[in-house]
């Protein structure tokens, strides 16, 4: 009878406080059914990467507008993989240029969602990245 | 990984992973759970329920800074609701938390009830022991916001803080049975507020009613020379939270040295048998009845009057019985 929730960390690293996409993903994804962790503003990396950890979350969804999204989401990944936990994927989203994505994607961000981007969409990434997993 | 031992070790990973088999409800939880029991009874449970909004995450955030301060490893429990239509939830009591993110002697995770009612999940009390094997000394359980009959909480805790907060009603309100019953300590939190005082005189009033002669464990029943404290604070400014702190320790003693913790926690462990019981004949039922299968059925029946629904259930129960004994 056992039932596998799917559990998601939705994180706002660095300093902004647009969190308005934040809260409307939380939001979308806790429709679709998953368990949303949700942070608020202005975390570090490093709480970030425990919070997952004792949350053990599957996802970290990152969001950031102030453009410090090469910085941050490549040191979110690092540390869950320094702390043993390179399983958890990361995907991001805010507002990121469009020439910034294969650097985050070569340094380990499963996915960049830009403004627009539907539910939908999300979805389908967050169900076949763990079915692969 | 051999999970009980990185548990018993304080491998967050391990004490994370064991938490969502038990959730998940996976074959092996109640092996995990079993093995870990042994270390138990260490911790002081302190249960935090209130109305939404009273203030409890924050009222936890402070505590745990001074339960920091003297030097003890601290676990929270945070349970909020499922939607009951997608079975999703958002989980934003730690949001009030965050601070304690990084301080490796804190450990803080987040529940969604999962359709249980009472205000917690199903899994809190496997959750509490795993914390507790693990080695954590205070474990903060809040609940959801509850309103008056969610009391579950009361099975699980040492002490029950009751957060209060101005303008939530009048003494009426606070004479209703239930989560006026369980509290053990009163908080008046948001102080500042306009009816506080009022508040406070209402539950010193409603509070000198209180039956002395309650059963075992049933909260605010711990009369018997132990009074119940009530507090006054403001957890957003930090005001009254070290006397809060003061109140929950002196009231620990009082309560230990009376032998009412002990008598709490064998009602405790009694209700969990209860609770383990039910679900796993629960579970024998729906395997030999096939309730979900046949559930359809017998409603259609029902919808017909072509049944009654007393008979229909313990002719069930009958085949079963009977089934069971052609088996041995």
């Amino acid at each position: 009878m056992a039932v596998k929730k799917t559990r998601i960390l939705i994180a706002k690293p660095g300093l902004d406080g647009h969190d308005r996409g934040a809260k409307f993903i939380a939001r979308a994804l806790r429709d679709e059914g998953y368990e949303v962790i949700y942070t608020g503003i202005r975390q570090t990396p490093e709480a970030i990467v425990q919070t997952a950890i004792q949350e053990d979350v599957d996802f970290v969804g990152l969001s950031l507008l102030s453009g410090a999204h090469n910085e941050l989401f490549p040191r979110v990944v690092d540390l869950l993989a320094a702390s043993g936990a390179g399983d958890i994927v990361v995907f991001g989203g805010g507002i990121i240029p469009e020439q910034d994505i294969p650097f985050l994607k070569d340094r380990g961000v499963a996915a960049i969602f830009g403004p627009g981007t539907t539910t939908k969409q999300i979805v389908e990434f967050l169900e076949s990245a763990r079915d692969s997993s | 990984m051999d999970l009980v031992t990185e548990v018993r070790l304080g491998n967050l990973r391990a004490i994370a992973r064991t938490i969502s088999l038990i959730e998940d409800l996976e074959p092996e939880a109640e092996a995990l759970v079993d093995a870990l029991y042994p270390y138990t009874g260490g911790a002081r449970i302190l249960g935090v329920t209130g109305s939404p909004g009273a203030g409890k995450s924050t009222l936890v955030d402070r505590l745990i800074t001074l339960e920091r301060r003297r030097g003890r490893k601290v676990a929270v429990i945070a349970v909020d609701p499922s939607s009951p239509f997608s079975g999703g939830a958002i989980l934003g009591d730690r949001l009030r938390m965050q601070t304690h993110a990084i301080d490796p002697g804190v450990f803080i995770r987040s529940m969604a009830s999962r359709g249980f009612l009472g205000g917690i999940a199903a899994a809190t009390g496997d959750v509490i022991k795993v914390l507790d094997a693990a080695g954590y000394q205070s474990i903060f359980i809040e609940t959801i916001g509850v309103g008056q009959t969610e009391i579950k909480i009361v099975e699980l805790s040492d002490i029950v803080l009751l957060v209060l907060m101005p303008g939530a009603g009048d003494e009426i309100q606070a004479m209703k049975a239930g989560v006026m019953e369980i509290g053990d300590i009163f908080i008046i939190n948001k102080k500042d507020l306009p009816g506080a005082d009022k508040l406070r005189a209402e539950v010193e009033y409603v509070l000198s009613f209180k039956n002395p002669v309650q059963a075992a464990g049933g909260g605010n029943g711990d009369s018997e020379g132990v009074s119940n404290p009530i507090l006054m604070t403001s957890a957003v400014q930090d005001d009254g939270i070290e006397q809060l702190q003061e109140a929950i320790e002196s009231y620990a003693t009082e309560i230990e040295n009376a032998g009412k913790l002990e008598e709490k926690r064998r009602y405790r462990l009694e209700r969990e048998l209860l609770g383990v019981l039910n679900r796993k004949i629960h579970e024998l039922m729906d395997l030999h009845i096939e309730v979900s299968r046949q559930l359809p059925e017998w409603t259609e029946r029902l919808y017909r009057r072509d049944a009654r629904p007393y008979a229909l259930i313990n002719e069930q129960i009958r085949n079963f019985l009977e089934e069971r004994k052609g088996d041995q």
